[in-house]
């Protein structure tokens, strides 16, 4: 009989706010990250990079660069794999540019010297001609008859005929007849909506330290949300044998989907390859900026109908996302996460996939679906400003829940949007007072969230205590989380689990921690692995007493006899059986490799007193409370903190982060000054509600939380801040110089 | 035979119907059936398809078991941050 | 190229490296002394990851030259605790969560400590606008300000 221990309440550990096991490595600066590895007999890398957006690369000489003392090798294009096709094909042209540089930033030579100091020389010896072609940057522009095209053919079977080349995936559901829809409203309102492209912002760039050999085996150690998809990507791009390339994710300064791909590593591999010395490189900051992935930009058009009782006749958006020089960009998540949190009779979404000379958009925290809900609620917040509506009464008039049918097809399982809205509506933030010149906003969001493949092994040691191997990078404190679900069902104290991240010869292939994937599916496979121990600890002590393997159960580190049947044994402890393992049948281990397919959507929804400076137009947020539905909290502070995170970064998206492009299409503000992410100064305290609807798909209850807290806060702050001035905003950020334009209008007006 | 419900991107390409009914008992045989039957799907389900069952969102797995009277519905694979 | 010999100081012990004139301190510490807590965020001096004190002084080491370090006593977050014993403000980041990827903490601690020797009673306004110039991307803040106010409280009363 297989071992269940599902349940979603009575937990000893689970729920509970232990100290992390990295804590201290992390305070004493003794952790290690990307940057910091060292090899014997190390060369330090540099990469040229393109300064035009949209250029033909004639020629590229070397040579010079070669002649340099301490320079041991240089690549280009060359150096890597050739005829490689899709998802793989891009990658290496982002990785290195072939016949043309696609954006500023692009890289188009490599070079690893013994030290930094030279390669960086060096690179500026290396002698590049370009042909330079017309740009495109803006994602109407690029849809727009006339515009360059960045590369012929790249659309997919989806895209109807007629638009530009550029536009190269499209995507449209909906159901009902939205137009018999609007005509039952009493109220329409359609606005259009501009975001800006912005950046995950971690603070740590991508590093990496690679050692390739002439035999094709190789040793790769980077910072990486994915190190089985970096194995991959990088046995791909480099013509090696996947298994031969072992991959090690150092501690990772932050991701946020930005690590959820590869920029550097197959560099790195190919100088090593060259030169026969390990090789590391680092990116700066501003390479970070300009050649990493940032987030799309968008233009979005919203048609909303409503009634004056506030129920929602018709939705109706159109989102186009600009992805850079790369098919990718998720206008079909930004279509699907519109109108989620709705139940609507007639709906129709279309998204329009664009490229640009840009680089590579990535993934970036609930990818596509914060801009999507600036809009929506944005056009929401209007209708029930015009309709004189409370906007949390008609959100729960309109909330998506069991048995309702989702905006994008099929019909909700359970759901916790309408108990998230309702402790919105509880919470004494929602009805405090405002100062004069503040205004308040509240807006849902949505985010899927994600299983994907998953390995995990656990290990017994003499003494009764675990070890844990997963194979997810700890993004956000979720070794403490696997610790907490293998203690509940080892039955053994949190302090005797020792979790670690595995490389990629230790484990089965793990998919990226990504989709808010990482406490729900790397927590499933811990607690199944407990469960496969237990099971062996049962069987230990079911051999020992003479009885039957299913005459025993598990409780609280004991094996103990089932009932009178069974027999009258003192129970054993879980160190009373490993102690003689060796000699019982050997090493007592758990496993868990599967594809989990339960994972539990998560909505949110956010509460924001904003205040603006009628002089300079400066926003500052002076109250901010987070709501949303984490299934269950395994680790109640580090669910807090994922809150309060994605609350920070969506209020820098709303306010200050934006990409400037110039005219000549490079991007003017490649650096933490220009490109202003929140500081401590910028923010207050950021309240929590955690609310508990367990995910049936989990046996705790877990839904992912990451993502879903990045969703919201566009559009709360962009409510917020237009109920302070009187006049709706609808482009981001909403930095001084717009808000005074708005005033402005307003005065005119 | 299942009923798979069809984002409307994609119903030019199966004569407008907004479902198709093919025949299968998992993920994996629904999705070789709509290849099979709908030659035009083909592109669609290679560039990568979520298939939602019953409303349990499956991206990966094709061995997930499918009902006769499961709701079926086809989305576009999921991707995160 | 010809390279300067310094001597200096760093936690306490004396220390001589031969760096190139064009070296930060940063890349002094990390590349050459391998102290490693210290991280480049921005290289610009704009995300205080690389908070270390000279001569007591809060510095991004990212700014300073590593020939500039001659005479000086450098101060880094591997100085920080006494031994086995982690100074107050560490073991309240571990308790309070006030961190979550952990690449701005060694900078943020440089920074705080240099703070609470300066001001022992700071309000949270003055804790805020200290630390502006120590960026974290994950947090928003809200659990390092909590860590922050409550160490000084502490560190008040044990005084």
């Amino acid at each position: 009989m297989a071992l269940d221990s599902s349940k979603t309440t009575g937990f000893k550990y689970v729920g509970t706010r232990p100290n992390r096991p990295d804590g201290l490595d992390k305070v004493t600066g003794r952790a290690k990250f990307g940057a910091d590895a060292y090899a014997p007999g190390m060369l330090h890398a540099a990469i040229k990079r393109s300064p035009h957006a949209h250029a033909r690369i004639i020629k590229i000489d070397t040579s010079k660069a070669l002649a340099m003392e301490g320079v041991k090798a240089v690549v280009t294009r060359a150096d890597f794999a050739t005829g490689l096709e899709g998802e793989f094909g891009d990658i290496l042209e982002n990785v290195m540019a072939g016949e043309k540089a696609l954006y500023d930033g692009h890289a188009v030579a490599a070079v690893a010297a013994t030290s930094a100091l030279i390669a960086r020389d060096a690179i500026k010896a290396i002698e590049v001609d370009y042909e330079i072609l017309p740009h495109v940057t803006d994602v109407d522009a690029a849809m727009q008859a006339g515009a360059p095209v960045i590369r012929a053919g790249a659309a997919d079977a989806s895209v109807p005929e007629g638009l530009h080349p550029n536009v190269v995936r499209y995507y449209e559901s909906g159901h009902g007849d939205v137009e018999a829809g609007f005509a039952e409203a009493d109220l329409v309102v359609e606005d259009h909506f501009v975001t800006e492209a912005t950046h995950q912002g971690y603070i740590e760039p991508h590093a990496c330290l690679g050692t390739l050999g002439s035999d094709g085996k190789g040793e790769l150690w980077c910072c990486t949300q994915g190190h089985w998809y970096v194995q991959k990507v990088c046995a791909a791009c480099l013509g090696l044998e996947t298994s031969q390339l072992r991959v090690t994710a150092s501690e990772i300064g932050g991701g946020f989907g930005g690590k959820t791909t590869v920029f550097i590593e197959p560099v790195a591999l190919a100088l090593s390859r060259k030169a026969n010395r390990p090789v590391k490189l680092v990116m700066t900051r501003s390479e970070v900026f300009r050649a990493s992935g940032p987030t799309s930009s968008t233009s979005m058009d919203v048609k909303i109908g409503m009634k004056k009782d506030g129920t929602i006749t018709a939705a109706q958006g159109t989102f186009r996302l600009q992805g850079g020089a790369f098919p990718g960009a998720p206008c079909e998540m930004t279509a699907m996460c519109a109108f989620a949190p709705y139940d609507l009779k007639h709906v129709h979404q279309v998204g329009y996939d664009v490229m640009s000379n840009r680089p590579k958009q990535a993934a970036y925290r609930a990818p596509g679906s914060p801009m999507a809900a600036f809009a929506v609620e944005s056009v929401i917040d209007e209708l029930c400003g015009q309709l004189g509506l409370d906007p949390i009464d008609t959100r729960l008039k309109n909330a998506s829940r069991e048995g309702t049918r989702a905006s994008f097809g099929p019909t909700w399982p359970r759901i916790g949007l309408v108990e998230t809205l309702e402790a919105v509506k509880a919470h004494p933030h929602y009805v405090a007072p405002l100062k004069k010149g503040q205004g308040r906003g509240i807006s849902c969001g949505f985010w899927f969230n994600h299983g994907g493949e998953t390995a995990v092994s656990l290990a017994l040691s003499e003494d009764g205590s675990a070890q844990v191997a997963v194979g997810t990078p700890d993004i956000g404190g979720s070794r403490a989380s696997m610790a907490l679900m293998a203690a509940e069902v080892l039955g053994i104290p949190y302090e005797d689990i020792r979790v670690t991240i595995a490389d990629t010869a230790t484990l089965g292939y793990n998919e990226i921690s990504h989709g808010s994937r990482v406490t729900y599916a790397s927590g499933l496979a811990t607690i199944k692995a407990a469960e496969d121990a237990v099971q062996k600890l049962c069987g230990r002590a079911a051999a020992k007493w003479g009885i039957p393997e299913d005459a025993v159960y598990w409780e609280d580190g004991y094996a103990k006899p089932s009932g009178p049947n069974a027999g009258d044994f003192e129970p054993l402890h879980i160190d009373e059986i490993t102690a003689t393992m060796g000699a019982t049948g050997g090493p007592i281990c758990g496993h868990f490799e599967a594809t989990p397919e339960g994972a539990g959507v998560s909505f949110a929804a956010h509460i924001v007193d904003a205040e603006v400076d009628p002089d300079t137009g400066k926003t500052s947020v002076v109250r901010y409370t987070v709501v949303q539905d984490a299934g269950k909290a395994i680790h109640p502070t580090y669910v807090e903190g994922q809150f309060q995170g994605g609350a920070a970064q969506g209020i820098g998206w709303a306010l200050n982060e934006e990409y400037i492009y110039g005219a000549d299409g490079r991007l003017q503000n490649a650096g933490f000054l220009d490109y202003r992410i929140p500081v401590a100064s910028d923010l207050p305290m950021i309240d929590t509600v955690i609310v508990e609807v367990p995910n049936p798909g989990h046996p705790f209850g877990v839904r992912g939380v990451g993502e879903t807290s990045i969703c919201p806060p566009l559009a709360a702050i962009a409510n917020a801040v237009s109920n302070a001035v009187g006049v709706r905003m609808r482009q981001l950020p909403m930095r001084p110089s717009r808000v005074l334009e708005a005033l402005e209008s307003a005065a005119d007006g | 035979m299942v009923d798979v419900a069809l984002w409307s991107g994609l119903r030019p390409l199966v004569g407008g119907r907004d479902s198709v009914a093919v025949e299968g008992g998992t993920v994996g045989e629904i999705l070789d059936a709509l290849r099979r039957d709908y030659p035009a799907l083909g592109p669609t389900l290679d560039a990568g398809v979520s298939v939602v069952v019953d409303g349990r969102v499956i991206a990966t797995s094709l061995t997930e078991p499918v009902q006769p009277d499961s709701e079926v519905v086809l989305m576009m694979r999921l991707k995160g941050g | 190229m010809s390279k300067t010999h310094v001597t200096t100081k760093v936690n306490g012990d004396e220390v001589e490296f031969l760096c190139d004139p064009r070296e930060t301190l940063l890349d002094v510490l990390r590349d050459r002394l391998h102290l490693t807590g210290a991280k480049e965020g921005c290289g610009t001096g704009d995300c205080g990851a690389c908070s270390v004190t000279v001569d007591g002084r809060l510095v991004c080491s990212c700014l300073m030259l590593g020939v500039e370090a001659e005479g000086k006593e450098i101060g880094t977050v591997e100085g920080i605790a006494e031994g086995e014993t982690l100074h107050p403000l560490q073991q309240k980041f571990i308790e309070y969560a006030a961190l979550q990827c952990g690449i701005c903490t060694p900078g943020i601690l440089v920074a705080t400590k240099a703070l609470l020797e300066k001001n022992p009673d700071p309000t949270e306004s003055e804790v805020r606008y200290w630390l502006a110039g120590n960026l974290c991307r994950c947090t928003g803040y809200d659990k390092i300000i909590r860590a922050v106010m409550d160490t000084a409280a502490e560190m008040r009363e044990a005084s």
